[in-house]
This record gives C-alpha cells, sequence and structure tokens, in this order.
C-alpha cells in the first residue's frame, strides 16, 4: 500500500467521492455556478476591466470601495442563502405523514446549518460592515480610516471564509450540526467528517477580519473626527457604529478561543467538550452566547442609527432626545453582555442564576423602547416625506415592536422552559433580525446609494422590493409564530402530523413573497442602472440630508473633502446649509492619500489555502501556506513607501468637474 | 510618571489629539522592576514553603499581589494614565477589566451552578 | 481644538480648515498606538476566554494526574524571572530609542529576545517533560486547558521574537524613524502585555493549582 499512503500524504481525505457527482441538486448547482462564474470571467476578459478591477477595486485601500464590495459580497451571499430558506420552507410544506419531502435528513441538516451561518456571518455582518466603512469615515469629515491596509485586509479575510463555506457545497460536506455547532455533536465523534471544520476554519478566517475590521472602525472614530465634532455633536449613526465595533471587539476573541478550543478537540483528541475524560460540552455553549448574544446588538445597533438617520432626515427635524438615544445605545452595550444565558436557560443552572439573567434581558428592552419612543417623537409633527428608506423605518416599527415582545416572553425563564427550540423562538429571532436589521440594511442602502454612485436605485423596483418584504414576512413567519406555540420543535425535516401542513403551505408561500421582494432588491439596483440619466442627482444632496456625507460629491472623491470640514453643532451639513455655506472653489492644496496594496488579498488568499488544506488534513499544503502567510505578513511591514500626495491641481481639476457648486439651500 | 509631549518636534500637532501615548523614563522602569520582583517573590515564597496555614488566606494574598502586580505593570511598563490618547486608552483598559471579570466570573460561576445542581454525585471543585 | 472652532462667533462660522496641515492619517498621527492598544485589548479577551476555561475545568483530572504532583514551582520561578527581566530590557532599549541610539536600541532588543528565547525553552523543556510522564494535552480535561492556556501565551512569546527579529533588520536598515519609532512602541506594548498574561498564569494556574 505504499501507492496509496503517497496519496494520502498529498491528498489527506480528499478522494474522488469527496465530489457529490451521485446528488442531482448539487450537480445542477454546480453546473450553473461553474457555467455563471465562466460567463463572468469570459465577459471580464473580453472587455478588459481585470486590470481595472485589480487597480481600482480589488487593492483598493478606499474606505467608499470597501464598503462597497462589502455590499456586493453580502447580496451575493443573500442570494445563496435564501436559496436554502426557500429549499427548507419547500421541504416543510411537503413532508407530512407518508410524505419523505424530497430532501434526505443529511442534506437537509446542511442547508439549516449553511442557512443560519451564512445569513449571520456573511450577510448581515459584510453588510453593516460595508455601510459603517462607507458613510461612517463621510459623516466625521474624515479621509479615510485609521488603517486603511487593514481595512483591505479585513475585507478579503471575509471573502476567503466566504469563499471556503462556497466550496463545501462542492467539495466534501457542510456541517449538519445547526448554526452554532454545538458540542458535542460537533465533536469529532459524533462528526467524523470534513463538515464541522468547513464551519469553524470559515469562521475563524472571517472572524478575524471582522475583528480587524472592528477595531479600525473604533480606532477612526476616536481619532480621525472633523475639528469641532465633539463625541456628543457626533451623528447618531457614528455612535451606533461605535457601540457596536467595541462590542464586536470584545465578543469576538471569545468566539474565536471557543472554536479554536473546538478545533483542538477535533484535531489533538484534548477533552474541552467531549462527554469523557473530564470535557464539558455546555461550556462551548457558554462561550459560544457569550459571542452570540451581543452579537445580535453588533447587527443591530447600526441599524438603530441608520433609522435614526432616516427619520431625521425625512421628518426634516432633529432628532427627538439624541442625548438619550446616546445613553441608551450604551447602556444597550453594556447590558448585551451580561444576558448570554438566556439561550440556554434549560441547561439546568440553578433559579438565582436562571432569575438574573431573566432579568437582565427583561432590563435590556427599556433603553430599546426608548428609542422607539425617540423615532415616534422625531415623526410627531414632522413634515414627513415618505421616500422609500422611510417607509422602511414605520414597516421597521410595527414589525420590530413585536418580534421586541416576543422576546421578551421568551426572556421568562418558565415560559422559556416551554419555547426553548420551538418555531416560536425560530419565528422571535427572525422578527427581530428581518424586522431590525435587513429592513434597516435595505433601507440604509437606498438611502446612500446616490451617495455612492450619483443616482437614485428604481423607485417602482424598490417599492416592490419593499412590499414583497414586508407583507412577505408577515405570511411567512406569523404561521410559524403559531405553531412554535403549539410546540412545533425547529430543524425537523418531517412533521407526522398532518393537520399541520396548512400553517406550513402558508409559510412557503410567505416564502415566495419574500423571494419577490428580493428580486426587486435586485431588479432596482439592475434599472437603476439602466435608468441612471433620469434618476442622476447631480446636487450630491438629493434627499435634504443634514449629516457630513451629503456636503460633498455623489459620488465622492477618492479625497472626500478637498478642505477639512469643521463641525459646529449636531446635524453639521443643516447647520452648513441654514447659514448660507458656500462651497470654496480655490486654494487647493495637496492631498496626502494611502497607497493601494495587493498584500491583503495575498494574505487572504493564504488562508483561505491553509483553511482547505488544513480541513483535509493536507499537513504538507497548510504548512506552506502559514509559513507564506508569516512571509507575506512581514515582507509587507518591509514597504515603508505607503503613500502619496494628491496634486493640488488634480484636486482643484476633480473639484471643478462636480456639475455645479453645491450652495446652500439647493 | 511624567508623560512628557511627543517627542517628534516636526510633526505639526494635529489638532490636539496627535500621538499623545506615555513614555517611560529610567526611574519609572526600575521602580517598576523593583516592585514586580518583591510581588513577584513574595506569593511563590507563600506558596512554596507554606507559611500561612491557612489555604484561602494564602489564595487571597497570591491573588492580591497579582492584581497589585498587574496594576504596576500597566502603570509603569504600559504608562497608563487619565491622559494619554485624550483618556481613551484609561476607558478601553477599565471596559476591558470589566469585560474580561463578566467573561471568567460569569462563566465560572454559571458551569459551577450546572455541575452542583446537575451532577450531585461528582465531586466537585475543591475536593481533590 | 482648533482655534477655527472654538474661537468662531456665532453667525460667521468657519466651516473648513483652510491651512495647509492635513487632517488625515497618512502623515503619522496617533492612531496607530491607540488602534493598537485597543488590540491588546481583543487579545486580552481571547485570554480571558482561555483563563475561564481552565477556571471551569481545572479540577477536571478525569483519574489523572493533579497540579500538585506535576508542577514544579521552582521552573515557574525560573521561567518568571527571566520573563520580568526582558520586561526591564525592552524598557531599557525603549529608553535608548527615545534617545535616538540606533545601537544600544538595538543591543537591548537582542538582550530582550535572548531572554525571551530562554524563557521559551524553559516552557517547551517543561511541556515535553510532562508529556513524558503521560500528562499529555489528551489525558484530562484539566490537561488539555493547561497546556492551551499557557501555550498560547507561550506561542505569543514566540511571535514577539519574530517581531523582535523583524525589527531589529528593519532598524538596521533604516535607524530609528518616525515609522520605526511607532512599530517599536506597539512592540513594547505587546511584549509588556504578555508579562501581564503571565502574570495571572502562574498565579492562577501553578501557584493557586499546586496550593488547592
Amino acid at each position: 500500500m505504499p501507492e496509496h499512503s503517497f496519496l494520502k500524504t498529498v491528498f489527506g481525505r480528499l478522494t474522488f467521492e469527496s465530489f457529490p457527482i451521485h446528488e442531482p441538486i448539487l450537480l445542477t448547482t454546480f453546473i450553473v455556478v461553474v457555467v455563471l462564474g465562466l460567463g463572468i470571467v469570459a465577459a471580464l476578459t473580453y472587455f478588459r476591466l481585470w486590470g481595472y478591477l485589480w487597480k481600482e477595486w480589488f487593492t483598493s485601500v478606499d474606505h467608499k470601495r470597501i464598503g462597497i464590495m462589502y455590499v456586493i459580497l453580502g447580496i451575493v451571499m443573500l442570494l445563496r442563502g435564501f436559496a436554502d430558506a426557500l429549499m427548507m420552507r419547500a421541504q416543510q410544506a411537503v413532508a407530512f405523514g407518508p410524505n419523505e419531502g424530497y430532501l434526505p435528513s443529511h442534506h437537509y441538516d446542511q442547508i439549516f446549518t449553511a442557512h443560519g451561518t451564512i445569513m449571520i456571518f456573511f450577510v448581515a455582518i459584510p453588510l453593516v460592515a460595508g455601510l459603517i466603512n462607507f458613510v461612517m469615515p463621510l459623516q466625521i469629515g474624515a479621509r479615510d480610516v485609521a488603517f486603511p491596509f487593514l481595512n483591505n485586509l479585513s475585507f478579503w479575510l471575509t471573502v476567503s471564509g466566504a469563499g471556503l463555506v462556497m466550496m463545501s457545497l462542492f467539495v466534501g460536506e457542510f456541517a449538519r450540526t445547526g448554526w452554532l455547532s454545538y458540542a458535542p455533536l460537533a465533536g469529532l465523534e459524533y462528526s467524523p467528517d470534513t463538515g464541522v471544520d468547513y464551519y469553524l476554519w470559515s469562521l475563524q478566517i472571517a472572524g478575524i477580519g471582522t475583528t480587524l475590521s472592528a477595531i479600525n472602525l473604533v480606532a477612526t472614530i476616536i481619532k480621525m473626527r472633523a475639528p469641532g465634532m465633539t463625541m456628543m455633536k457626533m451623528p447618531v449613526f457614528c455612535w451606533t457604529a461605535l457601540c457596536s465595533q467595541v462590542l464586536a471587539i470584545a465578543i469576538f476573541p471569545v468566539l474565536t478561543a471557543a472554536f479554536f478550543l473546538l478545533i483542538l478537540d477535533r484535531y489533538l483528541g484534548t477533552h474541552f467538550f467531549t462527554n469523557d475524560m473530564g470535557g464539558s460540552p455546555m461550556m462551548y455553549w457558554n462561550m459560544v452566547w457569550i459571542w452570540g448574544h451581543p452579537e445580535v446588538y453588533v447587527l443591530v445597533l447600526p441599524a438603530f442609527g441608520i433609522y435614526s438617520e432616516i427619520t431625521s432626515t425625512f421628518t426634516g427635524k432633529r432628532l427627538f432626545g439624541y442625548s438619550s438615544m446616546v445613553y441608551a445605545t450604551v447602556v444597550i452595550t453594556i447590558l448585551s453582555y451580561i444576558v448570554w444565558l438566556h439561550h440556554f436557560f434549560t441547561m439546568g443552572a440553578g433559579a438565582s442564576v436562571n432569575s438574573f439573567f431573566g432579568i437582565a434581558t427583561m432590563v435590556i428592552s427599556i433603553p430599546t423602547g426608548a428609542k422607539i419612543f425617540n423615532w415616534l417623537f422625531t415623526m410627531y409633527r414632522g413634515r414627513i416625506i415618505y421616500e422609500l428608506p422611510m417607509m422602511w423605518v414605520v414597516a421597521f416599527m410595527l414589525t420590530f415592536v413585536v418580534g421586541g415582545m416576543t422576546g421578551v416572553l421568551l426572556a421568562v425563564p418558565p415560559a422559556d422552559f416551554v419555547l426553548h427550540n420551538s418555531l416560536f423562538l425560530v419565528a422571535h429571532f427572525h422578527n427581530v433580525i428581518i424586522g431590525g436589521v435587513v429592513f434597516a440594511l435595505l433601507a440604509g442602502i437606498t438611502y446612500w446609494f446616490p451617495k455612492a454612485f450619483g443616482f437614485k436605485l428604481d423607485p417602482f423596483w424598490g417599492g416592490v422590493s419593499f412590499w414583497g418584504w414586508v407583507v412577505g414576512y408577515w405570511v411567512a413567519w406569523t404561521p410559524i409564530y403559531v405553531v412554535g406555540l403549539m410546540g412545533v420543535t425547529r430543524r425537523l425535516s418531517h412533521i407526522d402530523d398532518a393537520t399541520l401542513q396548512p400553517y406550513f403551505v402558508v409559510a412557503a408561500v410567505g416564502a415566495l413573497i419574500i423571494l419577490v421582494g428580493i428580486l426587486g432588491t435586485v431588479m432596482s439596483i439592475v434599472m437603476g442602472i439602466v435608468r441612471r440619466k433620469q434618476l442622476r442627482d447631480v446636487t450630491g444632496d438629493p434627499w435634504n440630508g443634514r449629516t457630513l456625507e451629503w456636503s460633498t460629491s455623489s459620488p465622492p472623491p477618492a479625497y472626500n473633502f478637498a478642505f477639512t470640514p469643521v463641525v459646529h453643532d449636531l446635524d453639521a451639513w443643516y447647520d452648513m446649509k441654514s447659514r448660507g455655506y458656500q462651497r470654496p472653489m480655490e486654494g487647493y492644496r495637496p492631498i496626502h492619500m494611502p497607497r493601494n496594496t495587493g498584500s491583503g488579498l495575498y494574505l487572504s488568499a493564504l488562508a483561505l489555502v491553509f483553511g482547505f488544506a488544513m480541513i483535509w488534513y493536507m499537513w504538507w499544503l497548510a504548512a506552506l501556506a502559514s509559513l507564506g502567510l508569516l512571509t507575506v505578513a512581514i515582507g509587507h511591514t518591509f514597504n515603508y513607501n505607503r503613500d502619496y500626495f494628491i496634486p493640488a491641481d488634480n484636486v482643484a481639476r476633480t473639484e471643478a468637474q462636480r456639475a455645479r457648486p453645491t450652495v446652500a439651500g439647493d | 510618571m511624567s508623560t512628557t509631549h511627543p517627542t517628534e518636534p516636526h510633526v505639526p500637532e494635529l489638532h490636539g489629539h496627535g500621538d499623545t501615548h506615555g513614555h517611560g523614563t529610567r526611574r519609572g522602569y526600575l521602580t517598576g522592576f523593583l516592585l514586580s520582583v518583591i510581588l513577584t517573590a513574595i506569593p511563590f515564597w507563600l506558596v512554596m514553603t507554606e507559611t500561612l496555614s491557612s489555604t484561602p488566606a494564602t489564595a487571597v494574598a497570591i491573588f492580591g499581589c497579582a492584581f497589585v502586580q498587574i496594576v504596576v505593570h500597566v502603570v509603569y511598563f504600559l504608562h497608563l494614565d487619565t491622559r494619554s490618547e485624550g483618556g481613551w486608552t484609561l476607558i478601553a483598559f477599565i471596559f476591558t477589566v470589566v469585560i474580561v471579570g463578566i467573561t471568567i466570573g460569569g462563566s465560572i460561576w454559571v458551569m459551577y451552578h450546572l455541575n452542583t445542581n446537575m451532577m450531585p454525585m461528582m465531586p466537585l471543585a475543591g475536593s481533590r | 481644538m482648533t482655534a477655527q472652532a472654538t474661537n468662531a462667533a456665532e453667525g460667521a462660522r468657519t466651516y473648513h480648515l483652510a491651512e495647509g496641515e492635513d487632517h488625515d492619517h497618512a502623515g503619522g498621527n496617533g492612531a496607530t498606538l491607540l488602534g493598537f492598544w485597543i488590540y491588546l485589548m481583543s487579545d486580552a479577551l481571547i485570554f480571558a476566554a482561555l483563563f475561564a476555561t481552565f477556571g471551569v475545568l481545572n479540577s477536571s483530572y478525569a483519574g489523572g494526574p493533579v497540579p500538585r504532583e506535576l508542577f514544579e514551582l521552582p521552573l515557574v520561578a525560573l521561567n518568571t524571572a527571566l520573563l520580568l527581566t526582558s520586561s526591564i530590557t525592552f524598557g531599557f532599549g525603549m529608553l535608548e530609542m527615545e534617545a535616538g541610539r540606533v545601537s544600544g536600541t538595538r543591543s537591548w532588543l537582542l538582550v530582550t529576545a535572548l531572554f525571551g528565547a530562554a524563557f521559551l525553552g524553559v516552557e517547551i523543556y517543561e511541556f515535553s517533560s510532562l508529556i513524558a510522564e503521560g500528562a499529555t494535552p489528551q489525558r484530562s480535561a484539566f490537561l488539555s486547558a493547561f497546556f492551551t492556556l499557557v501555550g498560547t501565551h507561550g506561542m505569543h512569546v514566540f511571535f514577539g521574537l519574530i517581531w523582535i527579529g523583524t525589527l531589529l533588520v528593519q532598524i538596521g536598515q533604516r535607524g530609528l524613524g518616525l515609522e520605526n519609532k511607532r512599530r517599536l512602541m506597539c512592540l513594547s506594548m505587546f511584549w509588556h502585555f504578555l508579562d501581564i498574561i503571565w502574570i495571572g498564569v502562574f498565579t492562577f494556574v501553578y501557584l493557586f493549582g499546586v496550593l488547592r
């Protein structure tokens, strides 16, 4: 058997059987992806776009471009994650009584795991990171983030993680252990194949990216605000971004550690989370939820920021209770760190533990409720303009409040004992994440799209997106709440009781309506590009905005602001407009900017190779890749030539190209 | 702890939030080193010679020394003070201490409760 | 804050900086040091999670060896002395840097690296003798947690050594420019941070372990 062991050394546990050629669904998906991919590659080559993409986008350290790339990644992964959702809904709509459905359970289990993992780590996180990246530096009047190269690296690490998850579709399998891969099920004994390893390595790589990005954004907000912008004159979105990213810095290391220990269990045979030899599986739950609950707030706090900006803009008023909004955000940041145990009340800890975490959970609804009142009072007696972003805000308030109330219900330990792991819980967190985070992201994309590209999204398809999502959400999740209260548990690929089928059929119809909404989102971008001449905005301030990002042109020049703005008031741009500020047209100076670099992309590609090699036990490749990582990282530090000046002439030319000067009151 | 202003005179003060990180002095480093040697020697001596007959008292003493020594290192070697970076390093540090405390204390509390509740036959922490 | 921002009278406000100085990062403002400090805080949380795991599992011996049989305090004391000494030598290196003396800075860095390497050597010796006795990370949850916590600290020291080596070369090539000084200050924070983690390790793992 010498030849056999040679192949094993080279390819680890990768064999021909690892490719799912016998699974028609996967094979079709694979062919579609390959055809689409080849088509895109051919088109890029034909139009000679590779050089442009490489120079202007892939190696770019411009926070605006990185933000846009994050959003594109999030939308692409949303399509993948939603395809999983449709498959689950279809399976659950038919698999009753004698009908086993069309998905074998081992495939169904991979789908719900991939759906949860992708939607949180590769849709919600990149979209939030993208919006913060794009908007926040503009709002604080900065020219870039504090560490532009790190920003590029963080993005590409997230892409590497997403790439590994996508690979698991076609090479081997993904995890079948649920989106947090609980031990001991995720241990080697019960999940010996590659699924959990794909899960662990992709999230480790992406998680490092998220942590670095959070450090970067926090340092940017602290150090790079425009002169005059004290903390209490900072736009609310920046405040929520700051709190959310501070929280991310506090929690992602714990997740990294938990995954690291699970990796040690799986690769070295240690006993952290095993059933025997003194291991403690519940310690894994404990650590994962120390990350998991605050993570909800990492996502929803910036969402609250987006709603605040939009409400204030479209009511034409300063946000009601700005400082109470800030304090509520800070309080939520701290409180969210002491509620994690409510995810496993049923674990069996004592009454004092459960009541502490139950009460803490209920308390956190108070600052959140205060925020709702702030938005309502901002709208009260305002001149509300129901543009699409504002419609999302209203839909959010109506939807999210229900999710918040079911959350308080679940915070009561005895009630949770009944509802734990039921579909009621699943409906609750989809209620807050769709109604809170997704609506905000769609609202934010609609709101800031004209800033990024100089034209608005197509309003008709935007409306389709809005009604599809909102109506679809309610049709899809109301029946799930009901069956959850009846006691149906989550993650079932088959249900015996056929009388429940109508509920799941309605839910499937709801998912199809959401599909209309998603297609509407995509079409609003496509038709926006097609009709960009009619939708063009030349003022740079299409919504009569109030914060600094609207004071520069759309799209903003690479350097954002020809002159660093000076801030005197909250709603700085509104202040400038109302005092008749004139944009200076001369006296430009050379602007100091960071240089593009490919290092982030190389490092992330090597991280991807490293992850793949570890998953498949190709030790030589893993060693080579880690050596490569070290070499490129050290090599990067030998490059001292990292910045350049944009000459004053170029600045003058760029500024003159703006269709017309931004004058007060336009 | 003397915190001098940035040493690079050719860098303009950027709106008052330039590099205001603390720097050390020889005296500061030596003081810190001396204190940390003492604070290391005491707990090792206590445990290795079993001077205190009561175990809980020794435990309190060694954790107390560790706490003081961490403060010494943070002040004399990491130059943490209230002024550097406009106070942000201190805020970040305090926040981290709180979060670290919640993570370690909370986990041990929660898991200890689980063990007493769910595994009453098994020997628990403290017994050997 | 700037004169414009504070002195502008109501009504006649200045809304942009017309002066030549830049308000961005590329030159050399202090975001790096703050950013690195924040990174250290996040690294502290990785260690917090590992300490918490150790705290939860530190009596899960699974019938295997217990701390009193395993730990040799004189060896730990030696290691602690090595690491503490490396701290003061790094401090002297930083003083040389502030005085602008390239060779002094490099010499003290080298001394620090030697102490760090000695620390790692002792740790490797300790680990290998434990494993030879059969006290492997696979033996019990307690030993898994012990090796992981102490080993993660050791890996940090190892990367610190690589970083010192890199900076020795870079300072040799380019002297003590703004950039290299900033890097040295980050490395200094990193090194002293590892000291602080070690205080937790020798107290919580070794001394408290033997005590119980």
